[in-house]
């Protein structure tokens, strides 16, 4: 196997591709950094000069609006230039490919890149070919990884329930389409979260997931039972009828949240989702806005947590 | 030109022979006569075998001659110890068409270095829908007929194309692996597929694929050479069908005995094959099923790509992997494991393939073609983009250390390659 290519010599964060394979005091010291990170974003002036002169360009190869807006604000709020492409809409489209794209930016000076793509894999490739002083942070490549979404959850987990360690946490939904799910999970895992549950039908979850280290429960209450955190995932409209799913309601009738199903979970549960979320579909209005969510926090932790991720590989 | 080889271990993988002599050559084919000889070749420390015959080698002509071309891979080839190679029918276009098919010929004989057998396309365009006109395409020179890596979805096609290839004896080849369940998958259905999210291929594609073909076998009759295994059930399957006494054979590539789904560590382009690498009990399962006679001979399934072709995320990156001049290597590296006596791994690459192939080549014999491999089985070789001579670079192997020198290359008594 080769080094783990988001690591420097030193064993410190270069790049941010996958939460799989980064040590816990990585992951601990990016949601430390987060933390005091949140209170700059309470404050009157919104900014610190840590990333100063510096310039992040967005690279969203794939549509997004709410990752690249908070990841825009962070970067701001670091002081930084944001170059926003929309490559979904430019270069990709005249037929040129994923390095030139990166090679002609690069040429323009880049710090950081943060990477939007549809293959799995993408920020990999891109990493592998940026200067040694670039920056690559993967904001969703594929099926495979997102992992800010994934430290967002964390750090949201970690700011309601403090500790990892006694928690049982249910993932509810498509798994197996899934970026922030796999990422959430190595996360769990390696923080030593003890009860990690993926809830969903065969034909959504991946083949051999036991082995993320996660337990299967294909119905609902049963794997609710005396969760202290519920994530709810999306599920996207392409995927709600065909041979995966017979329709969004029969979705909902098994996999949806709602307060009956909820109630099995734990009294001071919380329940999250990485948004954009489908009201009816994977979750019940009463319950999205309900005392258990933290569905809004989420968004607002996700910006400390995305400059904190900026501001350590930009000090690598 | 008369030849004397001598000093040599000769090893004849056919007859069993093993052991220091020599090998005489006239007018292109082995001869028992000791005169007088226009060359002699000092073979001492050297393995003298037949040229190695290889069922699956692209050369990417016509058409893609941006990924490689016929010199360059017959160059290839020959400093591989590769004298004998059939081509798949996935070219631009395909070859459908006996025109194409002599043209092919014609180019490679005029470069005077492997043999090149044509396997034409089993439909036309290897779309799966009309049959091709079988025979006029044999004329050509096609010695089978197969759809190259482009699934057959629609079984009564198949059903009917083996009926009329049995009809005439003509041979058909396929890769095994359903369309339908094969759809938008790029690695092994398996742990590292979910880990790195992408789009599983299960084993049962293949097994279903593979069951699917054997039955219409049985109904037809037709001889047909199964392509590039890469799971345990197909090779039980297969073991089964022999059993049964199926006009069946088949082959795996030297990717799938080496290598496994954990190969693809971050990644890696270089590890997107077709058939995808499978787990490690597959890759154990083909190991033993090559040792044990369940699988017939070994292929390197030979696919330059250029580097644009492989610098893309897995998903989009074009499958396959450079082979021509790994075969020997990796096949001795197979052998070793398997704890095999030199004669018997070498049968997979030289006797058991012509065989399958229907050559009178593949064999140390008085008469037969003087297609040979001299080469030193213990000399290192680094692989690296520069020792290819492919134009294809693409190979997992890149940065190994692997054993096995290709020294004289003869196809018809002459010299082709020399080290």
């Amino acid at each position: 196997m080769q080094r783990n290519p988001q690591l420097n010599s030193k064993g410190e964060l270069q790049h941010l591709l996958s939460i799989e394979g980064l040590p816990r005091e990585v992951l601990l010291q990016i949601l430390d950094t987060a933390d005091s990170f949140v209170g700059v974003t309470e404050r009157e002036v919104k900014k610190v000069p840590l990333l100063r002169g510096k310039s992040v360009f967005n690279l969203f190869f794939e549509p997004s609006t709410r990752t690249r807006t908070t990841f825009e604000i962070a970067a701001k709020r670091l002081s930084a230039d944001v170059i926003n492409l929309n490559i979904a809409l430019s270069s990709a489209t005249k037929g040129e490919s994923l390095l030139d794209t990166v090679a002609n930016l690069s040429a323009m000076q880049a710090d950081i890149f943060v990477v939007r793509h549809a293959s799995s894999g993408a920020p990999f490739l891109i990493a592998r070919h940026v200067k040694p002083h670039e920056h690559v942070v993967n904001a969703g490549d594929g099926r495979h990884a997102h992992p800010t979404q994934g430290l967002l959850d964390l750090f949201t987990i970690r700011h309601y329930k403090k500790d990892f360690t006694g928690l049982t946490i249910g993932i509810v939904g498509d798994v197996l389409h899934s970026r922030v799910a796999r990422s959430l999970i190595h996360g769990l895992t390696t923080l030593g979260a003890p009860d990690v549950r993926v809830i969903a039908p065969q034909t959504l979850l991946p083949a051999g997931v036991e082995a993320l280290g996660v337990r299967v429960f294909h119905d609902m209450r049963a794997g609710l039972k005396d969760c202290d955190v519920v994530v709810m995932l999306r599920l996207q409209n392409e995927r709600m009828r065909g041979a995966l799913l017979p329709s969004a309601q029969e979705f909902f009738k098994h996999y949806g949240l709602t307060g009956d199903k909820l109630s099995l979970a734990r009294k001071d549960a919380i329940v999250m989702h990485p948004g954009p979320m489908n009201r009816g579909v994977e979750i019940d209005s009463s319950v999205a806005d309900g005392p258990h969510s933290v569905i809004l926090p989420q968004v607002t932790f996700g910006i400390a947590v995305r400059m904190a991720v900026m501001s350590i590989v930009a000090g690598n | 030109m008369r030849l004397h080889i001598k000093n040599g271990r000769v090893v004849d993988p056919a007859s069993g022979r093993d052991g220091i002599g020599d090998v005489f050559i006239a007018e292109g084919k082995i001869s028992e006569e000791s005169a007088k000889a226009d060359r002699v070749i000092d073979a001492q420390g050297l393995v003298v075998a037949p040229g190695f015959i290889d069922l699956s080698a692209r050369l990417r002509e016509p058409g893609l001659e941006y990924k490689a071309t016929l010199e360059s891979e017959m160059d290839a080839a020959v400093a591989g110890g590769v004298t004998s190679l059939a081509c798949p029918p996935d070219t631009d276009p395909p070859l459908d068409e006996p025109g194409l098919v002599d043209m092919l010929r014609r180019r490679a004989k005029a470069l005077a270095r492997a043999r090149v057998y044509p396997i034409g396309a089993l439909t036309v365009k290897l779309k799966g829908e009309a049959l091709t006109e079988m025979g006029q395409l044999t004329d050509a020179g096609c010695v089978a007929f197969s759809q190259a890596n482009v699934p057959l979805a629609d079984t009564q096609v198949l059903w009917r194309a083996l009926q009329y290839a049995a009809t005439f004896g003509y041979r058909v080849w396929l890769r095994v692996e359903d369309a339908w369940l094969a759809k938008g998958g790029v690695a092994h259905d398996g742990e590292v597929a979910t880990r790195l999210g992408l789009p599983g291929i299960p084993a049962f594609a293949e097994t279903i694929a593979l069951a699917t073909l054997l039955e219409l076998v049985r109904a037809t009759g037709a001889q047909v050479h199964v392509c590039r295994l890469s799971t345990a059930g197909a090779v039980a399957l297969m073991r089964k069908a022999r059993q049964d006494g199926l006009p069946v054979t088949c082959d795996a590539a030297i990717h799938h005995l080496h290598l496994c789904e954990m190969d693809l560590g971050y990644f890696d382009p270089l590890c997107r094959l077709q058939p995808p690498l499978r787990s490690q009990r597959d890759r154990d399962a083909l190991a033993q099923g090559l040792a044990h006679g369940a699988i017939d001979c070994l292929v390197s399934d030979h696919t330059p790509v250029d580097e644009d072709g492989k610098h893309l995320p897995f998903a989009e990156a074009e499958p396959g992997a450079t082979g021509l001049e790994l075969l020997l290597p990796l096949a001795l590296k197979w052998g070793a494991a398997q704890k095999l006596p030199l004669a018997a791994t070498l049968a997979r690459i030289t006797c058991e393939p012509a065989r399958i192939l229907g050559a009178a080549s593949g064999r140390i014999a008085p008469g037969a073609p003087a297609d040979l491999a001299i080469f030193d089985p213990q000399a290192p070789v680094r692989v690296s983009a520069e020792m290819l001579k492919s134009q294809g670079k693409n190979t997992p192997f890149l940065g190994h250390e692997v054993a096995g020198s290709v020294r004289y290359t003869l196809v018809a008594g002459n010299v082709v390659y020399e080290a």
